[in-house]
């Protein structure tokens, strides 16, 4: 199972700001380890977000986002006690879904 | 005679002009690099990744583990089992228990071994980056995160505390090694820097704060976090010592040497680092 | 024991076409693939050739966040805001990488023109950001020098 995520989602003035860190090492496959092998490349392709069951948010990465990925965006509406769900899914088709309480 | 020594200084007095906006420019490059580095630097701060190993850490405190299958919740680091909140802040400090002056890693090590009875060996002897150590410095980063905004209090009263403080200082400025480097040859004056990274002047109470109190820190450029155990091993590195015992007295000792010095400062922990 | 079929449906359509089939997928996600030949793009022409993206004008209402100074191009955070009514994607694109571009941003209704997210860049380059709005293509362009990190901190 993938290592967690960290989300935080505070609502303001209408809108929910959404931030998070999520656990990955985004590696590039340009790498070489210590023994001179390319490190296979090995990233998150996929992100998608709900509030509330409600599909807000979705991108697609390639390995030129950095390890350990923050990501903030900001959705339309959203009150305090509402949950945002995000997803992100890997090239090796591993994937990780965390929520957290609007607050 | 008069008018060619007026146009003479005029000229003069031109050439420093220019000189002077040169300089200037220089100057002004150099502030605005500054301003640019620091805006950098702030726009990490907020999604430090160190959050992860704080998450990973937290868990790893409270899970049963070892032949006692216990947590590490009644832990002791010097405020009372089990009471992490405002603990970094107070290490290192002299332990009646142990009869030892001990910092953070060291006392983890402590109550892995008395309350979930691991024989601590193999983690003491793992390198840094495998997953012994990797749990140290989750452990580390989590109880770092509840000193976050504490005021350091490392008064170093004790008599032992005393002392480590100034072994600590001893070892700060003993030079070895090949290059017959010490701590205070990078640490030792104020203003130095390594291409971009300004050293701070460790024996003062502001540089002594900004090294004690931003480790453990995620490092950007190795996607890596560090606890202090970690940096002041890379330290000997670099200066080509041999490398020191994980949480050994001399390492607690120059941890104490920086603690006490930054005395009154505000722990930043965890911190990130390019 | 895996079916046979299913392990062909997996290998042709990608495990999104293997959840669909499924019906893995909750009702209204009709997720796009990753966009491959986008990803694998040597060039940001190539790149926006991929997303159907031609040679975008630049323009001010697209505006890229980001400090003049990366200490170290492992992390370099990157902020895109778009002022573009009907912007529906935000595209980002580091020049000099080896994989050149970095992401593609949905904007759907409920969500504002507004990311933020870190890049890795290899060396001093030019980051770009291109927005889709009503179908047309809008981009603004900023370099990002990488400074090489000492051996303290």
């Amino acid at each position: 199972m993938a290592n967690p995520m960290r989300i935080r989602a505070a609502a303001k003035d209408g809108i929910t700001e959404v931030r998070i860190l999520m656990n990955h090492e985004m590696e590039t496959g340009q790498r070489r380890d210590s023994a001179g092998a390319i490190v296979p490349a090995w990233f998150i392709q996929e992100v998608t977000a709900r509030l509330n069951d409600k599909d807000v948010m979705s991108a697609q990465w390639g390995p030129s986002i950095a390890k350990n990925p923050y990501f903030a965006f900001k959705i339309k509406g959203g009150k305090a006690g509402d949950t945002v769900s995000v997803t992100w899914v890997d090239n090796r088709g591993e994937s990780r879904t965390d929520n957290a309480k609007v607050t | 005679m008069a008018a060619r020594t007026g146009a003479a200084v005029a000229a003069v007095v031109a050439a420093i002009a220019v000189a002077a906006l040169g300089v200037a420019g220089v100057a002004q490059e150099k502030d605005d690099a500054a301003k640019s580095i620091e805006a950098y630097r702030q726009a990490l701060k907020d999604g430090n990744p160190a959050e992860l190993f704080e998450m990973a850490g937290e868990e790893l405190w409270k899970k049963p583990a070892g032949p006692r299958n216990a947590s590490l919740e009644k832990c002791d680091l010097g405020l009372g089992p089990g009471v992490v909140e405002g603990a970094y802040a107070q290490l290192p400090r002299y332990f009646a228990d142990t009869d030892r002056v001990q910092d953070l890693e060291s006392r983890l090590l402590t109550c892995m071994e008395t309350l979930q009875g691991i024989d601590t060996r193999a983690h003491v002897e793992a390198r840094f980056g495998t997953p012994r150590k990797d749990e140290l410095v989750a452990l580390a980063t989590y109880v770092s995160g509840l000193s976050k905004d504490q005021p350091v209090k490392v008064a170093a009263s004790h008599p032992r505390e005393r002392a480590m403080f100034e072994l600590g200082r001893r070892m700060f400025y003993f030079q070895a090694g090949p290059h017959d480097f010490s701590c205070a040859t990078c640490h030792g004056e104020e203003g130095r820097r390594i291409r971009m990274q300004d050293l701070p002047y460790i024996p003062g109470k502001e540089g002594a704060a900004a090294g004690w109190t931003s480790w453990p820190a995620y490092r950007v450029s190795a996607g890596q976090m560090w606890s202090m155990q970690w940096r002041i091993n890379d330290c000997f590195r670099q200066q080509r010592f041999p490398e020191p015992v994980y949480a050994s007295d001399m390492t607690i000792a120059l941890s104490m040497f920086m603690a006490a010095t930054a005395n009154g400062s505000t722990m930043a922990t965890p911190g990130i680092k390019r | 024991m895996i079916d046979i079929e299913r392990r062909r449906v997996l290998r042709a359509g990608g495990i999104f076409a293997a959840f669909a089939a499924a019906g893995l997928l909750p009702a209204g996600r009709a997720r796009a693939a990753w966009n491959k030949a986008a990803f694998e793009g040597k060039t940001v022409q190539e790149a926006l050739a991929s997303i159907g993206a031609g040679a975008p004008a630049t323009s001010d209402d697209v505006q890229i966040i980001a400090s003049d100074i990366a200490e170290n191009g492992a992390v370099v955070p990157v902020q895109v805001v778009s002022r573009v009514p009907g912007t529906t994607q935000i595209v980002l694109f580091v020049e000099k990488n080896p994989n050149v571009l970095a992401g593609i941003f949905d904007i759907g209704p409920d969500v504002a023109a507004d990311v933020t997210t870190r890049i890795k860049m290899m060396q001093t380059s030019n980051v770009a950001a291109v927005v889709k709005a009503d179908g047309k293509f809008l981009a603004s362009v900023k370099e990002i020098k990488v400074t090489l990190g000492g051996c303290g901190g």
